[in-house]
């Protein structure tokens, strides 16, 4: 069986590999044939180190990542605040659904420009923008998981007699914890997304930007490094936050 | 509704009534001058320029030019979707059909799924330069993965009976697609749709950022450089509009097409 297991373990691989080889060969061949618009994947990754060696990299990656999760935190706990409050009362979310409907299409990236004029560059305006983004998602799912909950616990809470806020962190927010992290991993991934996407439009700081510049200074290897490096990242704090909210369900008893 | 229907009327004024009073909010905090006029204009300065805009004010001197924006906006935008639609579909259908493609392709898939679509542009700026092929190429890619991995999903969860029906109709390849693959992944296919147009309306107007092609997205950052946040907020009124009308549209289409769904 261990040539099985092998097989499966190689197996992921492959096509990635086949991929980057045919890239490799055609990048070698358009600058053989005077086209510097490409770079082999071979430079990407010398291009790769040497930004890993002078730091710049860290940098660039701390601080979309920490903007990100800033963005999240910010929209989380208002998504949260206003889900609790709409799924637990039904005139609220009557009252609420036509601005909530209103409000919700606006695309993130169209508020670039008013963040631009508001906060100027920087950390405020993509933390705004994340923040925009991630909150309709998790207002959403968290109205929904509020309003999926067992009716018998809250008739239990309201037996008990117990107020508002105990209701809320006592039957409520235990009871959605395990809806609450999936709604959590779908904001990480929002979130990363427009971080990275408000750096390439607008922000001159983080991955995106340099990216942008990479390009912009006709340097394709690097370009194609950081491209390479956004896709890691967004993949491993992806798997992570699918690691965790499995985790969580499991704790919490929930059939997978 | 639980047999509210008869308070359905009262609840949907009262609904309306709480989005009036945060316009009224907004009229009151940008009157007032609680916040700068530079970042938010009164309401009636931006209906003003809205109007003009789509030239359909009285002293109409035929400059606005916000339709022809709003109109390459939205081009770009459907067409990348029905182009992120068609190939998604074709190529999930191809990989999606065989449980062997699928455990040699899945993988690499799933690693460029959380991939920010944005990120391409770089990428297809250096390879097609700054043109409108280019941020077309850009929506249609980035729309195409939830329609791609939706459909992957779609065939990879048929029922298994329902394979060995085929197998013993001894059906072709084509025809199992057709008839039993397609329908089971309709469902999430169309889910993947309707996240392909979201994402292709927030590329088209990166895009347009970035490459600077006329639409609504290189029209609000240029109001932005220039201080005409009446001119930037309507172009995010329109932005808006397009999200929720495209929205809106599709989830009626969705429940049109699924309808022989429902028991």
């Amino acid at each position: 069986m261990t040539e099985g297991r092998l097989l499966r373990w190689l197996r992921p691989w492959v096509f990635p590999a086949v991929l980057v080889s045919a890239f490799e060969w055609y990048a070698r061949r358009a600058a053989a044939m005077g086209s510097d618009a490409l770079a082999p994947p071979t430079a990407a990754a010398k291009a790769f180190v040497g930004a890993a060696m002078d730091g710049s990299l860290w940098e660039a990656t701390g601080f979309t990542l920490g903007t990100a999760a800033l963005g999240l935190l910010l929209g989380a706990v208002l998504g949260l605040a206003l889900g609790l409050v709409l799924g637990l009362s039904r005139r609220a979310a009557q009252l609420g659904s036509v601005s909530i409907e209103v409000l919700r299409p606006v695309p993130s990236v169209a508020l670039i420009p008013l963040a631009m004029l508001g906060f100027g560059f920087g950390v405020r305006m993509e933390v705004a923008i994340v923040a925009f983004a991630t909150f309709w998602p998790l207002l959403v799912l968290v109205q929904s998981a509020v309003q999926q909950i067992e009716p018998r616990l809250l008739e239990v809470s309201r037996v008990l007699g117990l107020s508002a806020r105990e209701r809320a962190f006592k039957i409520v927010l235990p009871a959605i914890v395990p809806r609450l992290f999936v709604a959590l991993r779908l904001g990480v991934a929002v979130a990363l997304v427009v971080a990275v996407t408000v750096e390439i439009a607008a922000n001159p700081h983080g991955m995106g930007y340099a990216m942008m510049i990479a390009q912009q200074s006709f340097d394709p290897a690097l370009m194609l490094a950081w491209l390479g490096w956004i896709g890691v990242v967004g993949f491993a704090v992806n798997a992570g936050m699918v690691r965790l909210q499995a985790f969580v369900a499991r704790r919490m008893g929930v059939q997978p | 509704m639980n047999g509210r229907n008869d308070r359905f009327g009262l609840g949907w004024i009262g609904s309306i009534g709480v989005l009036i009073a945060l316009i009224a909010l907004w009229w009151l905090a940008s009157n007032a001058g609680w916040v700068s006029r530079v970042f938010l204009p009164t309401p009636q300065a931006t209906f003003a320029s809205l109007l003009e805009g789509l030239n359909l004010s009285s002293g109409n001197d035929g400059n606005g030019e916000l339709l022809a924006f709003t109109q390459a906006t939205i081009g770009r935008m459907v067409e990348g979707w029905l182009l992120a639609s068609l190939f998604g579909v074709l190529l999930g259908a191809a990989i999606g059909v065989s449980p062997s493609v699928r455990a040699w392709v899945q993988p690499t898939l799933e690693f460029i799924r959380p991939l920010p679509a944005s990120a391409l542009l770089p990428l297809a700026i250096s390879i097609f330069g700054l043109n409108p092929g280019m941020v077309l190429f850009v929506v249609a890619f980035g729309a195409m993965w939830p329609v791609l991995l939706a459909t992957v999903h779609g065939f990879a969860a048929v029922e298994p009976r329902l394979s060995e029906v085929a197998r013993c109709l001894q059906m072709s390849r084509a025809a199992y697609i057709w008839k039993m693959g397609l329908p089971n992944a309709m469902p999430d296919i169309l889910a993947g749709m309707r996240l392909a147009l979201t994402i292709a309306l927030i590329v088209a107007v990166v895009g347009e950022m970035i490459a600077s092609q006329s639409g609504l997205g290189q029209a609000i950052l240029l109001a932005a450089r220039a201080f005409r946040a009446s001119d930037l907020f309507a172009g995010i009124v329109l932005l808006g509009l397009i999200g929720f009308v495209s929205n809106a549209l599709l989830a009626m289409a969705e429940k049109r097409l699924l309808r022989w769904q429902q028991p």
